[in-house]
């Protein structure tokens, strides 16, 4: 697989980024360098292996349907708010919902 | 020309835990907004998701309900986007094994029962709420809903129609109302709706162009809103314009859909799996466990309720379309020796509407089913008519008294007394010798107009059927002096 510089623009767009051309140029660089390596693995039979979907054997790590006292004040959960009213996180008008 | 259209629905449903998903936070409705987060809910750094398992067992008994293959290994991924009201940039979700698939359920429509199918059914998290206030430059999120368990519902196009859609809409809201995972209220956004829409020429074997309707929040919207996009679609594609992939919205107030956003900025979610949760096994156990704590299902008991009751389809499916309903229904059978044809008509008839104008539930109605057949036996013995029933119905829907009780009280015994009775068809014969000639000169509606009189003479409760016989021999006899 190689990357191209849409697919560069694209990750760029999605992660609401901005970059020089210098800089994608770069990029498609460094993301074609991590793809071919990325690449060696092909050179295993992977045929009747599952795919891993997470690296520790573990299963079921499960908890009990209980209200907990962790719950923070108001005043600790809007503590990070950029801007805040009426108890809520004040952000700029959004249409779509 | 001649379309036909394709419908598709992707449901959402807040499941019915204390708890959130991955994390203590309570899920109560309706509190102060910001008052439900914690570290977790709030995607701060370094904070690790764990999963409820009441989550898992709903999600389970969804799935089993909705007839779906379980995937025994199940696992959780993360849909990554950006929105204000997901404080962690990502969803954590189901993509490529969701708890089920392969299921359907059978909706009747016009008296045909269409087997639909369900997709699949997959667990995830809520988001947090935006509210608009009247500020046009900003809105204020409140992060409660935020973590709250959901589990999406998403059906093959297989519905054909806008009444099709919401018939399985509200089938679909039944079988989770039974099976007690959720309280499926519509609007307090339990249960929520988006439909995908195309239409194509009849005979056409390959799907249209779809859009995307969102936000098709309450019963009342569903179909107006899909008949809306309907014939949108249908004057773009008639004048040979094409539909474009794209997301809208049924804006009640204007009955118009207006876009949200077209395909150039359809999201790309990057789907991939949620390195902090580890995989979910589904034993046979657990299974045949939610199996067990499983009810009889809405469309079991409506043909159920069909053969042991003689209830007609239409009955049966209003009836059993609600659990507490269906039980009451039952309980008043057990204690009523007349037909039960007769406890339908008075469930749907007076404790419907009365339920309806108090906006009341079945389960916070002061009559009991004991009463309500008690009620029904003093028609059938003939202690009170039909009629006053209403009446005495009315007042043990508002206070919760027996009937006996309010009988007494109101004195509202029904009058059989033949001799009684003869005494107030005599005076009111006596008082309209022109309706006598009428009546003995073949005009039968006379007769019902002495029904009337006397009625309202014994103020309600004359035995309509002692009086009638009572009356045409009286009438008869009735000798006019000129």
């Amino acid at each position: 697989m190689k990357v191209t510089m849409e697919t560069v623009e694209h990750t760029a767009k999605l992660a609401r980024l901005k970059f020089t051309e210098e800089e994608k140029t770069a990029f498609l660089g460094a993301m074609n360098d991590v793809l071919n390596y990325a690449e060696l693995l092909n050179e295993l039979d992977t045929e009747n292996i599952e795919p891993t979907s997470h690296p520790v054997p573990l299963k079921n790590a499960l908890r009990e349907d209980k209200v907990w006292d962790y719950t923070l004040s108001r005043e600790d959960v809007l503590k990070n708010a950029p801007a805040e009213e009426s108890g809520g996180f004040k952000v700029p008008k959004i249409i779509e919902s | 020309m001649r379309y036909e259209t394709v419908i598709g629905l992707e449901v959402h449903v807040e499941l019915a835990t204390a708890s959130k998903i991955f994390c203590g936070c309570s899920t109560k409705f309706g509190q102060e907004i910001n008052t439900q987060c914690c570290p977790i809910c709030l995607g701060m750094p370094g904070v690790l998701p764990k999963l409820n398992k009441k989550v898992v067992d709903y999600a389970l008994k969804a799935a089993l309900a909705l007839n779906c293959k379980i995937n025994q290994e199940t696992k959780f991924d993360r849909k990554n986007y950006f929105y204000p009201d997901l404080p962690k940039a990502y969803q954590i979700s189901q993509y490529d094994k969701p708890i089920g698939e392969h299921g359907y359920i059978d909706i009747t429509v016009d008296g045909e029962v269409r087997r639909i199918g369900i997709t699949r059914i997959h667990m995830e998290e809520d988001a947090g709420k935006l509210l608009h206030e009247s500020d046009p430059t900003s809105s204020l999120i409140d992060l409660n809903r935020t973590g709250v368990p959901l589990i999406e519902i998403v059906s093959e196009p297989d519905l054909r129609s806008p009444e099709e859609a919401r018939e399985y809409l509200m089938q679909l809201r039944n079988i989770l109302k039974y099976i007690d995972v959720s309280d499926v209220k519509m609007e307090e956004g339990s249960l929520r709706c988006d439909a995908n829409i195309s239409l194509r020429p009849y005979g056409q074997e390959t799907f249209g162009t779809k859009t995307e309707l969102k936000n098709l929040n309450s019963f009342k919207w569903i179909a107006k809103g899909i008949e809306h996009e309907m014939a949108r679609q249908k004057l773009l594609l008639d004048s040979g314009e094409k539909v474009t992939q794209e997301t809208r919205r049924f804006d009640v107030n204007t009955q118009k859909t207006v876009l949200m956003r077209s395909k150039e900025e359809a999201h790309d979610y990057r789907y991939f799996p949620d390195p902090d949760l580890v995989t979910v096994e589904i034993s046979d156990d657990w299974i045949k466990e939610a199996k067990a704590s499983m009810p009889e299902l809405p469309e079991k008991k409506k043909i159920r309720f069909m053969e042991t009751y003689q209830l007609p389809e239409y009955d049966a499916g209003i009836i059993t379309g609600e659990k507490e309903l269906a039980q009451f229904f039952e309980d008043t059978a057990k204690e009523f020796r007349g037909e039960a044809k007769v406890i339908s008509n008075w469930v749907m008839g007076d404790l419907m509407r009365l339920l309806n104008s108090e906006n009341k539930e079945i389960s916070d109605c002061a009559v009991t089913a004991k009463d309500m057949a008690s009620m029904l036996n003093l028609i059938e013995d003939g202690t009170i008519s039909g009629k006053i029933a209403k009446t005495v119905f009315e007042e043990m829907f508002l206070t919760g008294k027996e009937p006996k009780t309010i009988i007494a009280e109101k004195g509202l015994v029904q009058i059989s007394d033949v001799s009684e009775l003869e005494k107030i068809i005599d005076e009111v014969i006596g008082k309209d010798i022109k309706s006598v000639r009428d009546f003995q000169n073949g005009n039968k509606k006379a007769l019902g107009f002495f029904m009337g009189q006397v009625m309202r003479q014994s103020g309600g409760k004359a035995n309509p059927k002692v009086v009638n016989e009572l009356l045409a021999k009286k009438l008869n006899a009735f000798e006019i002096k000129e």
